[in-house]
């Protein structure tokens, strides 16, 4: 029998730093929940609106699989590996932090609005060498289909990370009816709704909630309007 | 009453980090190494209420600091300090000592 919990929109943390317009869908920096503490090893899911040229300045991250997707406008990202890049709306960008990185995260336009989601994942595996990658997503085939956009291996669509995880990210039509296996046993998924209202396992969800689903091997799915995007997580539950 | 609590890492910078973080909170005492003979030099020298382990600390490392420290303070809890003092240090802090 599969096990649910419910995320509404409107019951994810909040903070408003003027600059920073953040929600968080598990406790993250001021916000604490002792029953939003993680969906397996899925522990942040933030929704940032940054403000135009403001962002992170350089600050330290370990032993987490960070990964970031542009939602609306685009990314200046620069760390302590020498990578330097822009990451925009239509790309993903994911960061190993490993034994230990340094950073900075800054919208990269002066006059426009970021959205970003990100996302950390406890790894599989601990003191890693810090790895970055970024990548294009495809975004024609995200229509009517959940199109995988990270895995574990370096072999398979999209980024990979350090983690038996899977994320799929689709764009439906109304009406569009799909299921989704889950790639692995003891795995759960969380569905993140960016735009939309969409019905997974007779649930209905609207734009940024969230939906965690376990102990099944899939999920049924159902596009209630023409704008649906959602993302899927597909995460071990247990912590390593 | 201040908390007292112990970071264990290897990163220097890090380490920084947690301990401008740590000590931000009037409500916490951080202290923090990058040695594991510096570290259970304080555990013998005050009572910790927590101990987090930070990044770099290979399996038999954590193994014996473990080992140790709890041999000189049994009800310490130790835990994993994910993300290099980031958005996740409050809520474990706090869900360690709920």
């Amino acid at each position: 029998m599969s096990q649910f919990i419910l995320h509404k929109e409107n019951t994810r943390g909040h903070a408003d730093h003027g600059w920073l317009n953040a929600h968080h869908s598990f406790s993250f920096a001021n916000y604490y929940n002792p029953e939003r503490m993680h969906f397996g090893v899925l522990r942040v899911l933030n929704d940032d609106l940054i403000d135009g040229g403001m962002g992170f300045g350089t600050h330290p991250h370990d032993n987490m699989e960070i990964i970031t997707i542009p939602l609306a406008g685009a990314i200046a990202h620069k760390d302590s590996m020498g990578n330097s890049a822009v990451i925009k709306s239509g790309e993903i960008q994911v960061m190993s932090a490993g034994t230990g990185v340094s950073h900075s995260e800054f919208n990269a336009l002066a006059d426009k609005q970021l959205n970003l989601l990100q996302i950390w994942l406890f790894p599989n595996k601990k003191n890693v060498t810090p790895r970055y990658d970024q990548q294009s997503l495809d975004v024609e085939a995200m229509h009517n289909n959940f199109q995988q956009i990270l895995s574990p291996s370096a072999d398979d669509a999209g980024v990979w990370i350090q983690q038996d995880a899977w994320f799929s990210l689709g764009k439906f039509d109304e009406g569009f009816e799909t299921e989704y296996k889950i790639k692995k046993a003891g795995n759960g998924v969380y569905a993140f709704v960016i735009s939309g209202e969409v019905t997974i396992n007779g649930q209905t969800l609207s734009k940024r909630d969230g939906l965690g689903i376990w102990d099944t091997d899939s999920i049924s799915f159902k596009a209630n309007t023409a704008d649906a995007e959602v993302l899927l997580m597909d995460v071990p539950m247990e912590l390593n | 009453m201040q908390t007292t609590i112990l970071y264990i890492g290897r990163d220097t910078e890090i380490t920084t980090v947690m301990n401008r973080l740590l000590n931000a909170r009037p409500e916490w005492k951080g202290i923090c190494v990058c040695n594991d003979e510096e570290a259970i030099a304080i555990c013998q020298q005050q009572k910790i209420d927590l101990v987090l382990l930070g990044n770099g600390i290979n399996h038999e490392e954590e193994v014996q600091l473990k080992g140790k420290i709890l041999a000189l303070m049994p009800n310490v809890k130790i835990i994993q300090h994910y993300g290099g003092g980031s958005g996740l240090l409050y809520g474990e802090i706090m869900m360690a000592l709920d």
